[in-house]
């Protein structure tokens, strides 16, 4: 089971404070991997968050094709972001890590965001395309204000082969993944957090129900539904599905993945829409055991459970700092000086939303609506 | 002087030409004549013959020989009177003296054409290998990567959904205070959906079944639904309904259906303003899987005074349903037609959906539907299914397997993004041999929303004789040993009902209990796992390969 660390804050934080958290909660993950998302970023890239940022990883080969084909599709280069690689025996260097910031093609500058996030994302796909038969670039993701970074291997020592303890990276919403490999083969696209279009995920916990709901999000007409070389991607999937292609409020994402029984639904204020989403998202089902930890553009950020809580999940911190992780004492590691007393371990039918700037945590019952 | 052909006994055959030979104990019979009373085809007769015997009971070896009469039960070489194996004899004799045994070797098929009519039976496929659903297994196992679930602790939902189901992009919402409301202004139409048991009784009408096992079956459907809580539908098959049924509350357990003979459809449409219930759907035969190409069939024996008043015709006359609706033209003009007026008389409240054999074409005909809104599903019926009265070359060659059959009509709507739109209903051959959880499940991996069972809940709550090997099947003749296809009183009476309908409830929840058995170890336990392909494995590369699945060894 892997092992999950989120911090959002109102302040900017360095990586490694995830990432410690991450270690507070070793036993549950076996080294094989590291993946963090940062949203809303600090540092270098605070005054760059109008520009998409493409974060990735790339051969001297690929870094050729890449630039090429930015260049042939009118990105202009605004920054770029390199960490400085410190030699750590377990990792295997790879040629070129990377967070560049591009302006937008001219002809996309004062097109609706909407049109911008389509090209980004065929941006995204069609590098990952060119780059990923020969492993030759790997995109993570390509939006303004996040920057992705994922390698094989222990978590702090990927944090230390990175420098991040050194870095000036930060973000006031980070995601942090330490990965127990289970059933795929180790590969860096099969690593969380997830990401599409302002949407994050990561989970722990295996999808039961990955077959059919792979072919049914493959089966939108939707291109950025792809990849899944880990059944975790679905659940990114979903939340975007749900939120930006239908237009959901967010916690309908619950009602989503977790539907309620039908005596259940009789109870709620909206329960004729309920009932007809449980229909026809019936293949989105999520069977558990899994916990996911989310976030969606506009930076809200949130916990969720499979309907028969089989994965632990805590959340906790102060006003304008909260931890979201799937052990407790990940949070504590996270925040340490807070009422313990107000932790909350959200149950089957909860759903924590906890709004930008980490200002307010809300918990979301289901039953009640 | 006696001509030539009788001494030689030329113009007769042995009884090694015919599929089941009596075994018949001289030293156990007690002569009562049960045995010859019972057997529906008169396949034995009390015979007498004269023996010649030698005895000798004097204190040294005295033998003489004397001849006595003794009466006999013997075989009747008529291969139209050929025993059929039912083993009727055997259950009403008191000591075991009797007992019909397969004959592998059997020439039945070249003699059963008299008259210049190709043989007629009832059943199924006769054909006892393993089928498909039988090879598949349940292999990926939640074991430490994920907890697998526990079959008597957590709750499982077992439901599946009947009915055409709106697509997440065309649901009329909108969000009112943060919240989903139904837009009342849309004039999205939003197709009536039903949550049913994933396992539905299939179609057997009122006439090719008997009072008492129609009536069992549909008094172990209401129990189900209305003492358990299992929402089991049960569909009426061509022939109408009792109208007192048709009129009662229960109707809502009931899938009508309507097929090319219309049979029963005066009395329906005359209860229809009557009605204070809607049925469970209509399901409009254009094909059954026993018998492709073949329309219904119910023979004039089998027409008594209820058939006769059910189904708005005279009595003793044989019915036959056209292998194909009258009204049919094109697949899309005619079942549009169809469908849109099977929905209009219920005010679109009600689910239609058309039901087909197995066939190559299943593909063009579910994306006919696909494309129409107004249809509710598509129940595909493989050559492992059974009929009441059919042809046994139909039966034995003719129709498509259902597992690949099903399985590349849910591939072709995942290719189209609408496998949740348009439900399929599998059957033909589900608990063949007995594994009706586990083929029902398989079914469902691999992409059917719900099965129908027909012979198998005949077999196993009504004890029907029939296997794969030609047993009995006499369900055409009205000549059925237990009494469960026939109309005459005398074989019927044989039936109880309520033991009928004991036996449904107890059949469903076994099943039930398996098929938790089956979901919990793979970690499914919310929604049903319709296309979790990924859970099964078979041990034949070419079946894996064909179905899209894994090979394991």
């Amino acid at each position: 089971m892997c092992r999950l660390a989120a911090i959002t804050s109102k302040e900017y934080i360095s990586p490694m404070e995830p990432v410690l958290a991450l270690e507070t909660m070793k036993e549950g993950h076996d080294g094989s991997g590291l993946g963090l998302t940062l949203k809303d970023l600090g540092g270098e890239f605070e005054k760059l968050k109008k520009y998409p940022v493409l974060s990735g990883i790339c051969s001297r080969d690929g870094r050729k094709v890449l630039d090429d084909y930015m260049k042939r599709h009118g990105f202009k280069l605004k920054h770029e972001w390199k960490p400085k690689t410190r030699p750590v025996d377990a990792i295997i260097s790879r040629d070129h890590y990377f967070a560049r910031a591009y302006d937008y093609p001219e002809a996309f500058r004062k097109k609706p965001m909407q049109e911008k996030e389509d090209l980004l994302m065929h941006t995204r796909l069609a590098l990952r395309k060119l780059g990923e038969s020969d492993e030759s670039i790997f995109a993570f993701s390509f939006y303004p204000d996040v920057i992705t970074i994922k390698e094989v291997g222990d978590p702090l020592q990927v944090a230390e082969f990175f420098g991040l303890d050194k870095d000036s990276l930060k973000a006031k919403i980070i995601f942090a993944q330490g990965r127990q490999n289970t059933n795929y083969a180790i590969y860096l696209y099969a690593c969380h957090p997830f990401f599409i279009q302002g949407f994050c995920s990561m989970t722990n916990g295996e999808n039961t129900a990955f077959v059919p709901i792979r072919e049914y999000l493959s089966g939108r007409g939707f291109p950025g539904y792809t990849g899944y070389n880990s059944d975790s991607e679905v659940f990114t999937h979903i939340l975007h599905y749900t939120v930006r292609q239908l237009g959901f409020p967010l916690h309908y994402y619950k009602d989503v993945i977790t539907p309620l029984k039908a005596t259940e639904i009789e109870k709620r204020s909206d329960a004729d829409a309920v009932r007809l989403i449980k229909q026809s998202m019936r293949q989105l089902c999520i069977d558990g055991p899994n916990m996911v930890i989310g976030f969606t553009p506009d930076g809200r950020v949130f916990m969720v459970h499979d309907a028969k809580k089989l994965r632990p999940g805590a959340v906790g911190g102060v006003k304008g700092r909260y931890a979201l992780m799937s052990e407790e004492c990940g949070v504590d590691s996270a925040v340490p000086k807070r009422d313990r007393t107000k932790d909350f371990f959200p149950m089957k039918y909860d759903m924590v939303i906890i709004s930008p700037d980490a200002q307010e945590v809300k918990v979301w019952n289901q039953l009640h609506g | 002087m006696e001509p030539a052909s009788r001494l030689d006994h030329n113009h007769k055959l042995s009884l090694r030409e015919f599929p089941y030979i009596v075994r018949w104990r001289d030293d156990r019979c007690k002569r009562c004549g049960r045995c010859t009373a019972v057997c529906p085809v008169k396949a034995i007769e009390a015979t007498v013959k004269v023996m010649r015997t030698i005895r000798s009971e004097g204190p040294v070896p005295t033998p003489a020989a004397s001849r006595t009469v003794v009466q006999m039960v013997e075989q009747v070489k008529d291969m139209e009177r050929h025993c059929v194996g039912c083993g009727s004899c055997t259950l009403v004799c008191p000591n075991e003296a009797i007992e019909p045994e397969l004959n592998p070797q059997n020439k039945m098929l070249h003699y059963k054409n008299k008259g210049g009519d190709g043989y007629k039976r009832g059943g199924r496929r006769n054909d006892p290998t393993v089928s498909t659903l039988d090879k598949l297994k349940f292999t990926r196992i939640s074991m430490l990567t994920d907890p697998a679930l526990d079959a008597g602790r957590h709750e499982f939902r077992i439901r599946t959904l009947l009915g055409r189901v709106t697509a997440p992009e065309q649901m009329p919402l909108k969000v009112v205070d943060g919240k989903l409301q139904m837009d009342k202004k849309s004039d999205v139409f939003i197709p009536p959906v039903r949550e049913i048991y994933p396992i539905m009784i299939g179609s057997m009408s009122v006439g090719a079944l008997s009072p008492p096992m129609w009536e069992g079956l549909a008094m172990g459907v209401a129990y189900l639904n209305e003492v358990e809580g299992m929402p089991v539908v049960m569909c009426s098959g061509e022939g109408g309904m009792p109208s007192r049924l048709l009129r009662s509350r229960y109707l809502k357990y009931f899938i009508i259906q309507i097929a090319s003979g219309y049979f029963g459809w005066d009395e329906i449409v005359r209860s229809l303003p009557h009605m204070v219930e809607d049925p469970a759907a209509i399901e409009i035969k254009y094909g059954q899987g026993a018998k492709p190409g073949d329309g219904g069939l119910l023979m004039a024996a089998k027409v008594l005074k209820l058939i006769s008043k059910i189904r708005g015709v005279p009595q003793f006359v044989d019915l036959a349903s056209p292998p194909t609706h009258q009204t049919k033209y094109s697949i899309e003009e005619a079942v549009a037609k169809m469908i849109q007026s099977m929905s209009m008389a219920w005010g679109f409240r009600v689910p239609v959906y058309p039901k087909i054999s197995g066939s190559k074409t299943a593909k063009a005909v579910l994306n006919n539907l696909a494309r129409n809104p107004y249809a509710a599903g598509l129940c595909i019926d493989g050559e492992d299914g059974g009929t009441g009265a059919a042809y046994n070359v139909s039966m034995d060659k003719m129709g498509h397997p259902i597992a690949s059959n099903l399985r590349e009509c849910y591939l072709d709507l995942v290719k189209q993004g609408k496998q949740n739109e348009l439900p399929l209903i599998a059957a033909g051959g589900v608990g063949k041999k007995g594994n009706l959880a586990a083929n029902a499940a398989a079914l469902i991996m691999l992409g059917a929303s719900g099965v129908a069972i027909g012979k198998y809940i005949m077999q196993a709550a009504a004890d029907c004789f029939g296997d794969e090997h030609n047993r009995c099947n006499l369900c055409n003749v009205g000549k059925c040993p237990r009494g469960i296809t026939t109309q005459d009183p005398k074989l019927y009476r044989r039936l109880d009902s309520d033991r009928v309908a004991e036996r449904v409830v107890e059949v469903f929840k076994a099943a039930d209990t398996e098929l938790k058995k089956i979901f919990a170890p793979m970690g499914r336990s919310t929604e049903l796992p319709i296309g979790m392909s990924d859970g099964l494995s078979v041990e034949d590369k070419a079946i894996a390969e064909r179905l899209g699945i894994s090979y394991a060894c």
